[in-house]
């Protein structure tokens, strides 16, 4: 098989996952999306891991889910955390930052 | 002790009594302000003594010593040493304004006595006597222009001494601005004769003129002899850098009498003494100096006359009275001169003591129509400005008529123009001789005011707390006259301080006698040497009969006063009313107010808003501040737009950035 078709789905995937970040406005959604596009990412690792016959990229890959699953606690505390104080759970909402 | 040492001992006692009574400002101790002030002052006499009898004892044609303390300033081709020449001119003046300097700081301990300011009176007074003797004992132009802004400076502190007085304040930047003026002139003059000689000392400069100008009257010679003359006449309020002289009379009383009278205003007369070299080298610029003084003699004589604000009218006489000085040392008569400064510092700073004591008298009221009758209430100080009018009226033998006459009998005797000067001297002596009558008349003869009724009475008026010039409300804490009023009457220290000047009033004269004596003239003889006119002295019978000539109009003009204002009193009012014109003229100062403030005052002000209005609110709030704020804020407002706190704005905004980045690497890679 062809590392074309690995690395076309990684992109397809890593598409799908940027396209939810950035239009959708549920944070737990938006995490799901991010988790996605890493894990594109590491599929794209893990092929071309493959295909040099190196093992290298599959332990970037084990890095980055090690890295993902901090993420995901500190998002997830970060949505209970609006949720404790009330806050719409929604990105459009958490909008401080404007200058 | 040595000649130089008792020299710095001059400059240094006043230095250090500023110095401390400055220091003193929160002492409750009003007293120990007063003795070091004036002690200081005391001590820097003493000093001018053993530098005289110093002086003394050197052989005649060495009179003369300078001493350095170390270079002020060294570069190519300049060595400014900090020097003081001692030589009989500087030591006459020191002794005149030490002197004179001293009575006044004791008759200050109790004038100034209820006035919140007190210390800071006293340290601005020894920092004014250091300026002066700074001015007079300072061997290179250089110094002498640094005292020379001191004094000014010190002018305008006493001035403006009531700060919160708006007239006050208003006054001490009008002299000071004038007496800028003259700086400047001082400055630009030092600045050609250097130019010319190479040199700043005196030494320098008046031997290489003889070399560095092309002979008499040499064009840049006449030049720098004017720019000097208008320093001298700014400083010592000659027509027509006049102005302020008479609106200093807003600071405190001893203030007129001291600076406005007795010591920095004859500032001029010094100068031009000191210059005499540079002057007969260049008699035109002199001329000037002789027909200045004679015109402001004049004006000053017949302002005099009518203005009813009896300080104002012994500031004009000051005018009037320097006018002699300066047309004295213009046309070469130096010794006249200077004895005309000394008696004048005499019976001026009489006059102005006793002046304020009438004031106090009055609460602070300065007006001379509400005065009269103060002749029973207040015998001492009747007494008193009386000795200082008849000296100033210059009737027999009281010191004035002896001094002005030399002058006059000088300029006479020069013949040519100075004769016709000579003559509107006499002219002006008997005006002279009227105001100091109508002074007398009108504040201690006539009906007595409410106020003299009142001393009789045993009561001191102490007045409402306004400003005499507007009826401005005041109080009397810092910055404003204290609450209580002295006459010399009840203050020893007044008195004390008036009594010596009233004798001096009386006797000084005797220092130069047509034909008998010549203290001055011998004394001040080796500054003098090598002026074409020394030894020149009119006969003792030029003299006597210029004596005779003044002190006839001396006594007619006091008599014509007495006949107007206490035989037929009222009748001045008549000839008010007939020579209304003449009158207004008179009054309003021939003009020159109302001129300054049309040519210079309102252009400038008009300037001023302009500034303000257009320039500040157009070019420096619209286009420089606002312009730059403008941009930096369009700029800001740009970077502001992106931070719009959307997550995924940001989000998008990283993915496109690391989309182009790969694009870029792709083709990069692609390419090559």
């Amino acid at each position: 098989m062809s590392i074309s078709w690995f690395v076309v789905l990684s992109a397809f995937l890593f598409c799908i996952g940027a396209t939810g970040v950035l239009t959708r406005r549920n944070p737990l959604v938006v995490l799901l999306s991010l988790e996605l596009m890493l894990n594109a990412g590491n599929l794209a690792l893990i092929a071309f891991s493959r295909m040099n016959g190196n093992g290298d990229g599959q332990v970037f890959a084990l890095i980055v889910m090690v890295v993902a699953a901090c993420e995901v606690v500190i998002g997830l505390g970060l949505i209970v955390a609006m949720y404790r104080r009330r806050i719409p759970i929604d990105v459009d909402e958490v909008s401080e930052l404007r200058g | 002790m040595s000649i130089n040492t008792w020299g710095w001992l001059v400059l240094a006692f006043p230095l250090a009594g500023s110095i401390i009574c400055a220091l003193l400002y929160r002492s409750p101790n009003k007293k120990l302000v007063g003795y070091i002030g004036s002690g200081a002052i005391f001590l820097a006499f003493l000093s001018g003594i053993g530098a005289l009898l110093k002086l003394q004892d050197l052989p005649e044609e060495h009179r003369s010593a300078v001493s350095n303390l170390f270079d002020y300033a060294k570069s190519s081709g300049i060595a400014v040493k900090l020097g003081i020449l001692i030589d009989p001119l500087s030591v006459f003046m020191v002794l005149v304004v030490t002197g004179v300097s001293f009575l006044i700081h004791v008759y200050s301990t109790a004038y100034m006595e209820s006035d919140a300011g007190y210390a800071r009176f006293f340290s601005y007074l020894n920092f004014f006597v250091f300026s002066m003797l700074l001015l007079i004992l300072a061997s290179n132009f250089v110094l002498l222009i640094v005292g020379w802004a001191f004094v000014g400076a010190a002018s305008y502190l006493l001035i403006s001494f009531w700060y919160r007085r708006s007239t006050a304040t208003y006054a001490g930047i009008k002299a000071f601005v004038m007496n800028v003026i003259g700086d400047i002139g001082l400055v630009i003059g030092a600045f050609i004769l250097f130019q010319h000689t190479g040199a700043l000392d005196y030494a320098g400069v008046f031997a290489g003129a003889k070399h560095g100008f092309d002979g008499v009257n040499d064009g840049p010679l006449v030049a720098a002899c004017i720019l000097l003359l208008v320093g001298a006449f700014a400083k010592s309020a000659q027509v027509p850098l006049h102005t302020w002289l008479p609106d200093a009379m807003e600071g405190p009383t001893p203030v007129s009498a001291l600076i406005h009278a007795a010591t920095m205003v004859t500032a001029g007369v010094y100068l031009i003494a000191r210059m005499h070299p540079l002057f007969e080298q260049a008699p035109a610029a002199a001329d000037v100096g002789a027909i200045g003084g004679t015109v402001t003699l004049l004006v000053a004589a017949t302002i005099a006359l009518v203005v009813t604000d009896l300080k104002r009218v012994i500031a004009y006489s000051t005018m009037s009275q320097i006018g002699y000085m300066i047309m004295g040392v213009s046309i070469f008569a130096y010794t006249a001169g200077l004895f005309h400064l000394m008696t004048h510092a005499f019976f001026k700073a009489l006059l102005f003591m006793s002046a304020g004591s009438v004031i106090s008298a009055m609460g602070g009221e300065q007006n001379m129509d509400r005065m009269g009758g103060f002749r029973r209430a207040m015998p001492f100080t009747f007494v008193a400005f009386t000795i200082g009018a008849l000296a100033l009226a210059g009737v027999p033998p009281f010191a004035g008529l002896f001094s002005k006459d030399e002058i006059l009998v000088f300029a006479i005797d020069r013949g040519g123009m100075y004769a016709v000067l000579g003559v509107l001297g006499y002219v002006g002596s008997l005006l002279t001789a009227f105001y100091a009558g109508r002074m007398v008349f009108r504040t201690f003869f006539g009906e007595q005011s409410s106020e003299a009724e009142q001393l009789m009475r045993g009561e001191l008026a102490h007045g409402e707390h306004r400003n005499p010039a507007t009826g401005e409300e005041e109080d009397t804490d810092v910055g404003f006259p204290g609450p209580e009023h002295h006459i010399a009457e009840r203050a020893p220290a007044m008195r004390f301080a008036m009594a010596p000047l009233a004798f001096l009033a009386v006797i000084a004269g005797a220092a130069g006698i047509p034909g008998a004596t010549h203290v001055l003239e011998h004394f001040l003889d080796p500054t003098f040497a090598d002026s074409k006119f020394a030894g020149h002295v009119p006969s003792a019978g030029a003299g006597w009969a210029g004596l005779a000539v003044g002190a006839l109009l001396g006594i007619g003009g006091f008599a014509i006063a007495y006949v107007l204002y206490e035989r037929r009193a009222g009748y001045t009012l008549q000839l008010r009313d007939r020579f209304r014109p003449l009158h207004d003229f008179f009054f309003n100062k021939w003009g020159f107010d109302d001129l300054y403030d049309r040519l210079f005052v309102n252009p400038a002000r008009a300037f001023g808003r302009w500034g303000r209005d257009v320039f500040e609110s157009a070019v420096v709030q619209g286009v420089l501040v606002g312009g730059t704020a403008g941009l930096v804020r369009s700029g800001t407002n740009l970077a502001r737009a992106i931070q719009n706190g959307y997550l995924r704005v940001y989000a998008l905004v990283l993915l496109i950035g690391v989309g182009a980045l790969v694009l870029w690497f792709l083709l990069e890679s692609a390419s090559a």
